[in-house]
């Protein structure tokens, strides 16, 4: 039950996106086509569960014990460069065409907010184990990839409407996002 | 002369021409996230600013001993050790703002706004340039903050600043001070800038 509702809160309700403001650069960035879009949300489901699990168990049996808590962002942020450039190191080597798909958006993913968001968020979870942090991590990233698609779909549309002139580009792009966002918030109070 | 004005012209670039929100589009998760109130706004712009002028130093004055090829995690360490400076000293001095802005303290880090000067601009250019560049760029996503979250702020709960100039009981857009009114209030600011930024060059 507690996995479910973890699962309807970050994929609905407390939209890691939307409601959250995490990961805004990529969810702005690659969202002009649906294709760019399924590939970005792929390579932060493989880069965000495996980071939630290296960071919670770094914190849980190194930092804790030796009293290092406040060294928390700077080992986080180092672990999670590190996990990206092995991730496609080892992609490249294992699976060339899952790299194809996700390999550029992969050096991306560094600087996406929404990872090391995640891995902190997921050390303040009620009850929390590894499973749990992991579990949460899969269900922003699966928050994120539809919060993504939609969005870029909503933009492929976009493309034939007829916008006033200083509407065009960034605004219009951050109206539809709020209309989004707004319709998220219809799902408040669900869990 | 000339250099004079070249330095005026870096520092003025970041306030408006290449504002790092409304025109270059950088840092948005912290100008969507706390900027629910002016003063949140202003906290976050000059936590960032600060991070952003002393990684720009120290970028400039370590560039030439950084191999280009480890230079990213090089950088993304030095930013880093900034933000935890400003995590422990909010955290220590100004609790409430501490509170506020939550987890968008550590998210500095990846600001793509302070990865981006460093890379762009100080491990290039001497460390004045640099300075100026870090000043010039802070005040501009310092003044956007301050600016979204007042109108934020004003709009959604009718005070400025914790100023209230609504009666208690009055109704307000609540929405600007959720979610979907960050992207909405962002949008026509940036309609706004774009249109006296047109008319002004």
């Amino acid at each position: 039950m507690d996995y479910i509702i973890i699962l309807i809160a970050a994929v609905f309700v407390n939209n890691i996106v939307l409601s959250q403001f995490l990961g805004i650069c990529p969810f702005l960035g690659v969202s002009n086509k649906v294709s760019t879009s399924v590939g970005m949300s792929g390579a932060v489901l493989f880069v965000m569960t495996i980071a939630t699990m290296a960071t919670y168990l770094l914190h849980e049996f190194i930092l804790v014990p030796a009293g290092l808590d406040y060294l928390r962002t700077i080992t986080f942020i180092l672990v999670i460069a590190a996990l990206v450039q092995m991730v496609e190191i080892i992609l490249k080597k294992v699976s060339p065409p899952l790299y194809q798909a996700l390999g550029v958006f992969l050096p991306l993913i560094t600087t996406n907010c929404a990872v090391l968001g995640v891995a902190i968020l997921a050390l303040g979870l009620e009850g929390g184990s590894l499973l749990k942090a992991v579990f949460f991590a899969v269900s922003n990233s699966i928050g994120f990839g539809l919060a993504l698609i939609v969005f870029a779909s909503i933009r492929e549309h976009l493309e034939l409407a007829n916008i006033p002139n200083g509407m065009k580009g960034v605004p219009i792009n951050l109206l539809v996002a709020g209309l989004l966002s707004l319709a998220f918030l219809g799902f408040t109070g669900l869990v | 002369m000339a250099e004079k004005v070249n330095q005026t012209q870096n520092f003025l670039k970041g306030i408006v021409k290449e504002n790092p929100v409304f025109v270059m589009l950088l840092g948005m998760c912290p100008t969507l996230g706390v900027t629910s109130s002016a003063f949140n706004g202003l906290g976050m712009g000059v936590a960032t600013l600060f991070v952003l002028l002393m990684s720009n130093i120290v970028v400039s004055l370590v560039k030439s001993q950084i191999p280009s090829k480890v230079r990213i995690p090089a950088f993304i360490i030095i930013i880093a050790s900034f933000v935890t400076i400003v995590e422990m000293v909010l955290e220590a001095f100004v609790p409430f703002l501490y509170e506020q802005l939550g987890i968008f303290i550590p998210l500095i880090v990846v600001n793509c706004l302070i990865l981006g000067r460093a890379e762009a601009f100080a491990s290039k250019n001497n460390i004045l340039s640099s300075i100026l560049d870090a000043l010039g760029m802070g005040l501009g996503f310092v003044v956007a903050l301050t600016l979204l979250g007042a109108t934020r702020e004003i709009l959604g709960s009718g005070s400025l600043f914790g100023l209230k100039f609504v009666p208690e009981d009055a109704n307000t857009f609540i929405l600007f001070i959720l979610p979907p009114g960050a992207f909405i209030a962002l949008a026509y600011l940036t309609v706004l800038f774009n249109k006296i930024s047109i008319k002004t060059t």
